[in-house]
């Protein structure tokens, strides 16, 4: 039967080459899509044979088929429910007995099976030869080996699918004999057949193992199949119960070992080991990586290069991609409508915030890049687990895991990190509980954009403390999402899923510059789709939330009267000299906004040659206006340029005015206002309430809005001035409160979505939302308060702070975790 | 005598899992099963966990999973 189009899926235990086969096989054709109602991703693509499409679906790598893990679910849903053509079935060439294990699962589930024994020169380099014929033959299936890092045997595998779509005969695959359960199934299997209809729809003889195995999933399809004359959770308990006393075993364990029995019999005759090698290269990694002293040592390298090359080395790369990014702005800016003296036309302020918010977050894409790729070279090379060796006891004694590492690493276990990636790589922990509570913490880590709030406030109110400050906002972070994690783990998680830690440590291996570099891309192309989409969404609402109601009519006069103010200052400056028609009416808006574009030109053109280029295409464009802006020597154009200044200032200013007074009138600016009362146990009023509150989109703005709040009156006065300032009750002790709350902040717009997205669902991401605002809010009560009762300074205060932050976390750390399993010594 | 008891550098026989459900499970699914030998390498710098080697590759375990596997020791190293 020839068909034009058909599906066949990719399944193979982890590290046996499987996502290099289907990389090899689809190319650039595939797509990410994540399985309903779990946070698997399901990974799809499609090559052409011929005239035929064939879509490729890579299921996740698992080392068995049970219900036990969302991966295994996920893989034997597929194949019962989705039927593809064919599994081809992707072992490690060197590890073939453990591999056929999973492949007598696959072939019990009567699905035609393609043998694909991979990295075939690695069983060579280990003095292994395998005999694919025998191998085929013993099992009664097509086995087509390849070496995907060597480009071998793709050819013959595209050939070999293609050959089972039309094949209408095939050999009979060999099945693994249970023998001493052999009766048990029987009964079973004429149980199932003679009361369920189950027969017609799945293997039987499947079931019948699956039930025996006690498989839950199993067992609850039964239960829905069968009628209610039979109770076929006793039924199978009977049985289950009467193998286990006859053999003095598990069923379980009965099942495993023949499976292996019969693998071991297979690989027999079709494996020679033909010498036998001393210690093999990565054991001997391994006594360096995994060392007691030399592992933790180079972890530290491995993590200060994955640092220093992302975020240190990135961040500079963004100096190269942000003109791109600017260019971007200003082309909106150029394509909307012109702005007014000071109204400034709503469409325009809109476009302007959305591409300003999406750019904050593709500013990041530079580090990501690097990022991405690095993890996908440890990821590759086989040093994650590793990691996850070395850290696991220190992290388990707070519910994290081994693997929660590399994802506290990213979201800046120092300073600056960022939790969108951090969240991300949170996907790898197989631990549910543990998954969570990292996911939870990670926003609470110190990220780039926490940074400014800082630095701004450390230069004001601990100028003579600097570095200490420093220090402790650094650290602190930790102390405190340790001890969190754990009051996590111990309550609102407490009933999660949890998962055994045991994991293999597979052989190193030398990443290959494509693999490395393809999926970095992928993982790139995936943040700005999925990101950026949310974040345009929630932007929109973020600016309703600060631009409405706006400010009032009455006001609106005042500002007209000020601007009509300014404008005949500067018209009285400039009677009687040429230039005093040219700038009359409409023309000075004109002049405006060709000396902002004159402006900006001049500070992204970069060399003598293209600035004078730049310069004659203005010159052009208006001959006058081009004469106020560069006077030269011309002492009356040098008069009027220094009057349009002074106007320009005088405009700049009553826009700021404008844009803080709708702020402070704004439903955000209300919300700041109401939370006063609250908040002012913290230190926190109005204005940094809001500042707070707009901080949500990104953190940056945390910053810009309190720029903003306090205006600028004279030029060249720093926000450390203004705020020093403007805010002259605000004491060490208010910053300290402040940017303890900063470092609780709950995770930006981005973040909360890479939340929602790692958690698999809305309500994580609102707890993860809430949760740090609330104990912010405590925290930063407890400084405030709590030093003003006690007479501290803010030095002092952050140092009792943060002894006292130690010592909770060495104390929960003592706690000894209750073991998962149940306490049988 | 259980995994979690040996020093790194000893060799065993498993001879049973003490344990079912998800651990013993996983365990059997990962090649840990009764018959086998098993060589433990070394322990994590913090003690916890162990990593083991059984037919040619390396598993790393925590010592609160391998108390549910015993073992026959080889030899009197």
């Amino acid at each position: 039967m020839e068909t034009d189009k058909f599906i066949v899926a990719l399944a193979g235990q982890p590290n046996c080459g499987k996502s290099t086969l289907f990389n090899a096989l689809t190319g650039a054709r595939q797509h990410v899509a994540n399985y309903p109602g779990v946070t698997v991703e399901k990974m799809a693509g499609w090559y052409k044979h011929g005239d035929v499409r064939v879509e490729v679906v890579d299921l996740p790598g698992t080392y068995s088929l049970t219900s036990y893990s969302p991966e295994e679910v996920v893989t034997r849903d597929f194949i019962l429910h989705d039927h593809p053509l064919a599994v081809i079935n992707v072992l490690d060439a060197s590890n073939l007995k453990r591999c056929l294990y999973l492949t007598f699962q696959l072939l019990e589930m009567e699905i035609p099976v393609i043998l694909n024994p991979n990295m075939m020169d690695v069983a060579e380099n280990c003095g292994m030869a395998i005999d694919c014929s025998m191998l085929s033959q013993q099992l009664g299936v097509k086995v087509v080996p390849t070496s995907m890092k060597r480009g071998q045997g793709k050819k013959q595998l595209m050939v070999a699918i293609a050959e089972t779509s039309i094949e209408t005969e095939r050999m009979v695959p060999a099945h693994v004999d249970y023998k001493e359960m052999e009766p048990y199934l029987d009964s079973l299997i004429a149980l199932l057949r003679s009361n369920t209809d189950m027969g017609d729809k799945y293997p039987i003889r499947w079931m019948a193992i699956k039930l025996m195995e006690g498989d839950e999933a199993v067992l609850e399809l039964v239960k829905k199949n069968s009628g209610d004359g039979l109770d076929f959770v006793a039924e199978v308990n009977t049985f289950r119960k009467k193998f286990e006393d006859a053999f003095d075993t598990t069923s379980e364990s009965h099942v495993a070992t023949c499976r292996y029995a019969a693998a071991e019999a297979i690989c027999r005759p079709c494996v020679k080991q033909d010498k036998v090698l001393g210690r093999r290269i990565s054991d001997r990694i391994d006594d360096v990586v995994c060392h007691k002293w030399l592992g933790p040592i180079f972890m530290l390298g491995v993590l200060w290069l994955l640092y220093y090359f992302s975020i240190v080395q990135g961040y500079n790369l963004t100096n190269y991609t942000w003109p791109l990014l600017a260019k971007l702005r200003n082309f909106t800016a150029a394509v909307m409508p012109d702005p007014g003296f000071i109204d400034i036309p709503l469409i325009r302020s809109f476009a302007l915030w959305l591409v300003d918010s999406v750019n904050a977050l593709l500013n990041y894409i530079p580090i990501f890049f690097i990022l991405f790729a690095f993890i996908a070279f440890l990821e590759d090379s086989g040093y994650m687990p590793r990691m996850a060796f070395i850290m696991d006891r220190l992290f388990g004694r707070y519910g994290l895991h081994g693997q929660s590492t590399l994802p506290m690493v990213l979201g800046g276990i120092y300073v600056g990190g960022c939790a969108v990636p951090g969240v991300m790589a949170c996907k790898g922990i197989p631990d549910e509980r543990s998954r969570l509570a990292t996911i939870l913490i990670i926003p609470l880590l110190n990220c780039l954009a926490k940074v400014p709030l800082y630095v701004l406030l450390i230069n004001i109110y601990f100028a003579d403390h600097k570095g200490l400050a420093m220090f402790f906002i650094s650290t602190i972070s930790l102390l405190l999402i340790l001890p969190i994690s754990k009051l996590l783990t111990m309550t609102v998680l407490k009933n999660k899923e949890t998962a055994p830690f045991v994991m293999e440590m597979p052989p190193y291996h030398m990443p290959t510059f494509r693999g490395v570099l393809g999926r970095a891309l992928e993982r790139v192309w995936m943040f700005i789709r999925k990101i950026t989409t949310i974040v345009v969404a929630l932007a929109v609402v973020i600016f309703i939330l600060l631009q409405f109601p706006g400010i009032t009519k009455e006001r609106m006069v005042h500002y007209n009267s000020e601007k009509g103010k300014a404008i005949k200052v500067f018209q009285n400056k400039i009677k009687g000299t040429p230039y005093e028609d040219a700038l009359a009416g409409e023309n000075l808006m004109s002049m405006v906004n060709y000396w902002e574009s004159y402006k900006n030109k001049k500070m992204t053109t970069k060399g003598a040659e293209a600035n004078k280029v730049m310069k004659d295409s203005f010159k052009d464009k208006n001959p006058v206006f081009f004469a106020i802006s560069q006077p030269g020597k011309d002492k009356i154009a040098r008069k009027v340029n220094r009057a349009f200044k002074k106007m320009y200032k005088s405009r700049k200013r009553l826009l700021r005015k404008m844009k803080s007074e709708r702020i402070d009138r704004s439903f955000l600016g209300r919300l700041g206002k109401s939370l006063v009362p609250v908040t002012k146990w913290a230190g926190f009023n109005w204005r940094v309430n809001v500042s707070l509150l707009s901080a949500f989109a990104a953190k940056e703005s945390a910053v810009a809005t309190l720029g903003a709040l306090y205006e600028q009156d004279e030029s060249g006065e720093s926000l450390e001035d203004r705020m020093a300032k403007g805010e002259s009750g605000f004491t060490p002790l208010h910053a300290l409160a402040l940017m303890m709350f900063m470092v609780l902040y709950p995770p930006c717009l981005a973040a909360s979505i890479a939340v929602k997205l790692q958690s698999g669902s809305s309500k994580w991401m609102l707890f993860g939302m809430g949760y740090p605002m609330l104990l912010g809010i405590i925290v930063a009560t407890l400084i405030f308060t709590g030093g003003r009762l006690l007479n501290l300074t803010g030095l002092q205060a952050m140092f009792v702070f943060y002894f006292l932050a130690l010592f909770i976390t060495i104390i929960i750390g003592s706690i000894k975790p209750e073991t998962q399993y149940q306490t049988k010594h | 005598m259980t995994l979690d008891k040996l020093k790194p550098g000893s060799e065993c026989q498993i001879k049973k899992l003490s344990i079912g459900d998800k651990l013993g499970q996983r365990l059997m699914d990962m090649g840990i099963y009764p018959g086998l030998a098993l060589k433990v390498i070394r322990n994590a710098p913090l003690e916890d966990p162990m990593q083991v080697e059984i037919d040619g590759y390396s598993i790393s375990l925590r010592h609160e999973e391998a108390c549910y596997i015993e073992v026959e020791q080889n030899g009197n190293r």
